[in-house]
């Protein structure tokens, strides 16, 4: 592999947006989580709930920093990276880059009202109010960017004629085929994250002996969260797997490696792949895959073969696939089985193999998110704009790519190091228990 | 009013938008250092912090609006720029991002980490100066197509008086807005010692501010004599900047309507910004785009305009309810909320 600009900006690209994405689906998921904590506060008039909220809201802070700052570093690169990418698709998909930005606006505005209104208003209520504003502006920014990735994947509303785009329709390519199942699922899976990254925390807190009342409420709240969220994901997933085998069979196909079209194809799990792409060692179900493609083991399913060499994806994301949807699965078990032992009342639900497992669902969450990212933007290759432009054909052409390469990198390992640090610090000195007493001192006792 | 003008004007007034709040926030950061480094930081940062804690996340947006916009109503300018800025730019971002995260760890976290303070103070002023150099590289001279290459002529830049008479404004007026807002926030909160502090800043950042726009106006001279003889032309626009500006000063000075004098300043910058972009035009990016040739097609121009003016009947009201809570909320600001 030779490091030229393309690899380098892709590298760059890569990097950023597998970092800006731990904290943008925090930013999208963590707001209604606080929503529903604070409205619970206010229904059952529990200051638990009400602390819960707070210091979720807290912790938030830190994450909402470095997701802005590092989503103003993707938004910049799109230029800096990929300038003739933006110079044809600026025009096309401008509308969404801006809606983009207002619901950002939006969102920077109330938030930074909630934040600093706790205790000023006299009616409850009016507070709880605001997280409305914030989970709109951050769930319809994470709409309208969305609706930008997914017309890379499925352009249209435009013609490109001698290198510039004419014809411009800025609904229809807002609108393409790949926005409904995307916005779907990367709200949905946001939600599902963030609920089992708060899970993860109040669980390990549990462990370490620090769980009263206050933990225990926070766990089942965010499991009940994770298995609704869990459930929509999953139908989610299964809309996009769809979508794909109409829509981009190829990058299903790769997914799958399945190289022939037919009827009746099989769902492979796992497995290696020889030189002459010859899967072993798989978990086969057989006909499924035409299931996940068109609900029917008769449907038919569009195989690799059907497309030239150069234009396929890499086959390797077959594992990032199969590894995504397993933590899925992994996700639905683990609340069901919370939730079961809760209701199930011979049954501990807080005995430490299940309280282990709920501790390892957030950051696998984490890690599906992004798996499923890479599966997503890789199985586009080696397209930038499926059908219109290659990825090598956009990259810049300036020099120094790769000090900048080196710049950012140095950059998110200092970002992440101290977001860790002042986040455990920020909680470690100030317990919840010690904090509900000073903070609701007569209802606590 | 034609679609490229329309959208010229939009990006001004954000670019115009985010000059005052970043300027506020920037210098801001400066002083907070100044007043740890002296031992002030019990009046003058508790005031900075309760100004800043709930607006640093719009100021930000500001900038990501003005260069969203000016990709969606000019897209060759993500062609021209976007190459040859990729290290200045990446520069300018890396600061960015140290500067908001740090404000963050270090207002909601670590509270007393000197070196939070410290990067997030110096970062203040090196933000500026390596933004400005955006608008430099605009009036021409800096970049050179060879080929299918943009090349960016960093030594014409570094050697170049213009470019160096713009940084100097870049930052003293970062001081100057800043110092002025802030004397008129602490007046407000009825904190006599850090408005006294403050003033002195005001008062002491008043005179390079007016020296600076001078050697900038004698330096495009000889770097753009074009553009200068169009700023000549609308000679007013500057001459109502320098009055707001001794209007301004002059009401620090006897200690009288702070809040009128920051509104003068805000005039002054407004006058002496719009003068500035009027007689840049037609240039967006002299010589290769102007504004006719690097326009979006009319179809997206329309639809921009109205999301814009759809999006404003929204923030509008919004932004109005972050001022009436913190920003003329005299209780808030005094800090009993």
């Amino acid at each position: 592999m030779v490091l030229d600009s393309v690899i380098l900006s892709r590298m760059l690209t890569s990097t950023t947006l597998a970092f800006h994405i731990i904290f943008a689906t925090i930013g999208v998921g963590v707001p209604v989580m606080i929503s529903i904590a604070e409205f619970m506060g206010i229904k059952r008039n529990d200051p638990h709930y009400l602390l819960l909220a707070r210091r979720w809201a807290r912790g938030f802070t830190i994450t909402v920093a470095v997701g802005v700052v590092t989503g103003t570093a993707i938004g910049l690169q799109l230029s800096l990276l990929w300038p003739s990418f933006m110079q044809v698709a600026g025009q096309v998909i401008a509308l969404p880059l801006f809606m983009e930005t207002f619901a950002f606006f939006f969102e920077a505005i109330f938030l930074g009202i909630y934040l600093y209104t706790w205790d000023r208003f006299k009616n409850k209520w009016i507070h709880w109010l605001l997280t409305i504003p914030v989970m709109i502006g951050s769930s319809a920014s994470a709409l309208f960017i969305t609706t930008v990735n997914a017309f890379m994947n499925t352009p249209q509303g435009f013609e490109l004629k001698d290198g510039k785009a004419i014809e411009i329709d800025p609904i229809a390519a807002m609108l393409n085929p790949a926005t409904p199942t995307k916005v779907f699922h990367v709200l949905t899976t946001a939600y599902l994250t963030s609920a089992l990254i708060l899970a993860a925390i109040t669980a390990f807190a549990i462990l370490r002996k620090k769980g009263g009342d206050y933990h225990k409420k926070a766990l089942r709240l965010t499991m009940v969260s994770a298995l609704i969220f869990a459930f929509a994901t999953a139908i989610a997933g299964d809309l996009s797997a769809k979508f794909l085998a109409e829509y981009q069979p190829e990058k299903l196909a790769a997914a799958e490696w399945h190289f022939e079209t037919e009827e009746n194809a099989d769902l492979i799990v796992f497995g290696t792949l020889d030189e002459n792409n010859e899967v072993h060692n798989e978990i086969r179900l057989p006909g499924f895959l035409s299931f996940l493609a068109g609900s029917s083991f008769d449907t038919e399913v569009i195989g690799l073969n059907e497309f030239p060499e150069d234009e396929r994806p890499p086959l390797w994301v077959h594992y990032l696939f199969d590894l995504m949807v397993s933590i899925g699965f992994y996700s639905i078990f683990i609340a069901a089985a919370y939730i079961l032992f809760w209701k199930w009342k011979k049954r501990n639900e807080w005995n430490k193999p299940l309280l282990w497992g709920i501790v390892a669902s957030g950051p696998l969450a984490m890690l599906a998110i992004e798996f499923g990212w890479i599966y997503a933007e890789v199985g586009r290759q080696p397209w930038i704009l499926r059908g219109y432009m290659k990825v090598a054909e956009a990259a810049t052409k300036a020099d120094g790519v790769g000090l900048t390469f080196a710049l950012f990198v140095g950059l998110y390992v200092l970002l992440g190091i101290l977001c860790v640090v002042v986040l455990i610090k920020m909680f470690k000195n100030r317990p919840a228990e010690a904090e509900l007493e000073q903070r609701f001192p007569k209802k606590a006792s | 009013m034609s679609l490229e003008i329309v959208g010229i004007t939009v990006l001004w007034i954000f670019l115009y938008g985010y000059l005052i709040v970043a300027s506020i926030d920037f210098g801001a950061g400066f002083f907070a250092f100044y007043g740890r480094i002296k031992g002030k930081e019990h009046t003058l940062n508790v005031l900075i912090s309760r100004y800043l804690s709930p607006v640093w996340e719009v100021t930000n947006v500001f900038f990501v609006f003005f260069f969203v916009g000016l990709v969606g109503f000019f897209p060759d300018a993500a062609y021209y720029y976007g190459t040859a800025l990729l290290l200045p730019g990446s520069i300018a971002i890396i600061l960015l991002a140290i500067r908001g995260s740090f404000y963050a760890f270090g207002n909601y976290g670590s509270k007393d980490n000197i070196v939070y303070l410290f990067l997030y103070g110096a970062t203040g002023l090196l933000i500026p100066a390596s933004l400005s150099t955006a608008l430099t590289i605009s009036e021409g001279g800096f970049l050179e197509e060879q080929g299918d290459k943009v090349v960016f002529l960093a030594r014409e830049l570094f050697t170049s008086p213009y470019s160096w008479s713009v940084v100097v404004l870049s930052i003293v007026s970062v001081l100057f807005i800043s110092a002025t807002f802030l004397t008129y926030y602490a007046n407000r909160a009825g904190d006599m010692d850090s408005r006294e502090e403050l003033r002195k800043f005001s008062l002491f950042w008043s005179p390079p501010t007016i020296l600076a726009s001078l050697l900038v106006f004698v330096s495009l001279r000889e770097h753009n004599p074009e553009h200068f003889t169009s700023a000549i032309d609308i000679w007013w626009m500057f001459a109502l900047s320098l009055v707001c500006f001794l209007g301004a000063s002059l009401f620090i000075y006897r200690r009288k309507h702070h809040g009128l004098a920051f509104t003068l300043v805000m005039l002054q910058f407004f006058f002496a910004f719009f003068g500035y972009g009027a007689s840049h035009l037609p240039y967006i990016l002299k010589p290769f785009i102007t504004i006719e040739t690097g326009v979006t097609n009319p179809t997206m121009g329309m639809a921009l305009v109205i999301v814009f003016i759809a999006g404003l009947l929204l923030l509008i009201p919004s932004l109005y309810l972050l001022m009436r809570l913190f920003l003329f909320d005299a209780d808030y600001v005094k800090g009993n909320k």
